[in-house]
């Protein structure tokens, strides 16, 4: 049982760590294409090894730690960034269950009753990495890009929040599995537009993706929160955001667009995990077409459309839904 | 092993508390504190409460950020003043804090007498959301009622207390627009 769990957990971390790979090359082809360039394609065939390239040219580059800043947290800090990325997952079911060498393996690591609450938590602490990074860096720039951050992601976990909740009263349960199944006959993105959006809007602001990149505004701020770092402590940095980038799509895909529901998986449960890829992928597409699309927002109209647009519209969603719950049954 | 895990998490729980009182660097007492509850979310999910954990997590770990951000723009220096202003605190607290120790320990002490020892109870659906959430609003309406009121009082009283004379910081942005708008217009 403890063997089956350690395998699980190591599939979907080296399935995420694969992923920020490839989605780093999917974003530079995508964005190139948008921009009528070509994108990286000198690496290996049509560019499919920049992302190795990268990670050795990055290996390869002198660490540097500023001579005033906190050592302890400086090292500390992109390492408190990446965990909650690659632990957030866990709770997403990947299908339902299969037939493995004479035994059945259902397909995913943790079926908790408090699914939604989990994801919850772990969005809440994993501002802290890039705070910290920010504050440790001494750095005013840094600093600041990390206060910006905080205040950001503080603000857009309650609108994040509520439009989880209509899924999760949709299906009256917690559990991700719960959720899933209950889109058989309609997504809840069919059903719940609203809460659609706003968990689209607020999830780009949560993970700080254009048009809501602030903490990082090049003109303004350098590089934000991870200006100071170099090497593979700044590669970590862009491993859990991009990590994080997957992930939001995963748990999108799983509350709102039926997870791994999809044609013929009653009879071929190995679909499951296919159907899911496609609806991350088209996601992540989704996610990479608007940084290709709009300019970023500036600071205080994110700060106004996040407490005075997405937060009461959120609220109100939550509350028709759960009259109407209860007039429908 | 249940118990070996349970004495490594008291540890680190005890520790991290010593921990966010005894660092003179605030920053640090901030994360002590966070460890500190993320520990305690932890003790919990060993006595089967899940729900409980998360939100635990969700409220005060995810809120300490809040304090963090206060530390580091409002106080500046990170560092306490290693002399202490009020004399003799130490002592008192020191004994004080005895005090309250032997109370507690007493009062454990004679309930578990009375009851045996405290056991985590074993119900398959203990502690489960849909449970929490009909307890809270059949048997504790009242006291739910009552802290939703007060919240929404402080919140009322935290927008009240920062519009005072914040109307300018409104006005430039304001001109910032405009500004904008003639901008664009030209």
């Amino acid at each position: 049982m403890i063997i089956e769990w350690s395998v699980k957990a190591l599939v979907i971390i080296l399935t995420l760590t694969a992923g920020f790979a490839y989605t780093t090359l999917y974003e530079r082809k995508l964005l190139a294409r948008m921009q009528v360039r070509i994108g990286p394609n000198r690496a290996g065939p049509a560019g499919l090894l920049q992302p190795i390239a990268d990670a050795v040219k990055l290996i390869f580059k002198e660490e540097l730690i500023p001579a005033k800043a906190d050592r302890f947290i400086f090292i500390l800090a992109p390492i408190i960034t990446v965990i909650p990325a690659l632990i957030i997952t866990a709770v997403v079911p990947w299908g339902r269950s299969i037939t493995l060498f004479g035994r059945e393996i259902p397909l995913y690591l943790a079926d908790v009753n408090v699914g939604v609450l989990y994801i919850m938590a772990i969005t809440s602490i994993s501002v802290y990495g890039i705070t910290l990074a920010g504050w440790s860096s001494n750095n005013k720039y840094a600093t600041l890009g990390g206060v910006r951050a905080t205040a950001q992601m503080i603000s857009y976990e309650l609108a994040l929040g509520f439009a989880m909740i209509a899924p999760v009263m949709m299906a009256s349960s917690m559990r991700m599995i719960d959720i899933v199944e209950g889109q058989k006959t309609m997504w809840y993105a069919v059903l719940q537009p609203v809460a659609f959006v706003i968990y689209f809007a607020a999830s780009l602001a949560e993970i700080n993706r254009a048009p809501f990149d602030m903490p990082e505004a090049e003109q303004e701020l350098v590089a934000g929160y991870h200006t100071e770092y170099s090497s593979m402590k700044f590669a970590t940095f862009f491993m859990a955001e991009y990590i994080k980038m997957i992930a939001i799509a995963m748990i999108g895909s799983s509350l709102f667009l039926g997870g791994y529901l999809g044609p013929f998986v009653d009879q071929v449960p190995i679909l499951g995990p296919i159907y899911l890829a496609i609806k991350v992928v088209a996601w992540l597409f989704v996610t990479i077409w608007i940084r290709a699309t709009l300019p970023r927002i500036r600071y205080d109209r994110l700060m106004q459309l996040g407490w005075k647009v997405l937060f009461p519209v959120a609220l109100l969603n939550v509350l028709v839904t759960a009259i109407v719950v209860v007039l429908i049954g | 092993m249940t118990t070996a895990l349970y004495i490594i998490l008291a540890v680190v729980i005890v520790g991290s508390a010593l921990g966010t009182i005894m660092s003179r660097n605030a920053v640090y007492a901030a994360l002590y504190l966070a460890l500190n509850f993320m520990s305690v979310a932890l003790l919990y999910l060993f006595l089967g409460a899940p729900f409980i954990a998360l939100v635990q997590v969700t409220v005060y770990a995810g809120s300490i950020m809040v304090l963090f951000i206060f530390v580091i723009m409002l106080l500046g220096a990170e560092r306490l003043a290693a002399s202490e202003n009020l004399r003799g605190q130490r002592f008192l607290a020191i004994a004080l804090g005895v005090v309250l120790l032997a109370i507690l320990g007493t009062v454990f002490i004679s309930r578990a007498e009375l009851t045996g020892i405290v056991t985590p109870p074993t119900a398959v659906d203990f502690g489960s959301p849909r449970q929490i959430g009909t307890a809270l609003y059949t048997q504790y309406w009242l006291p739910v009622m009552i802290t939703s009121m007060l919240l929404l009082v402080a919140t009322v009283g935290a927008i009240l207390l920062t519009r005072g004379e914040g109307t300018s910081i409104r006005d430039n942005l304001k001109r910032v627009d405009e500004k904008e708008q003639a901008d664009q217009e030209e």
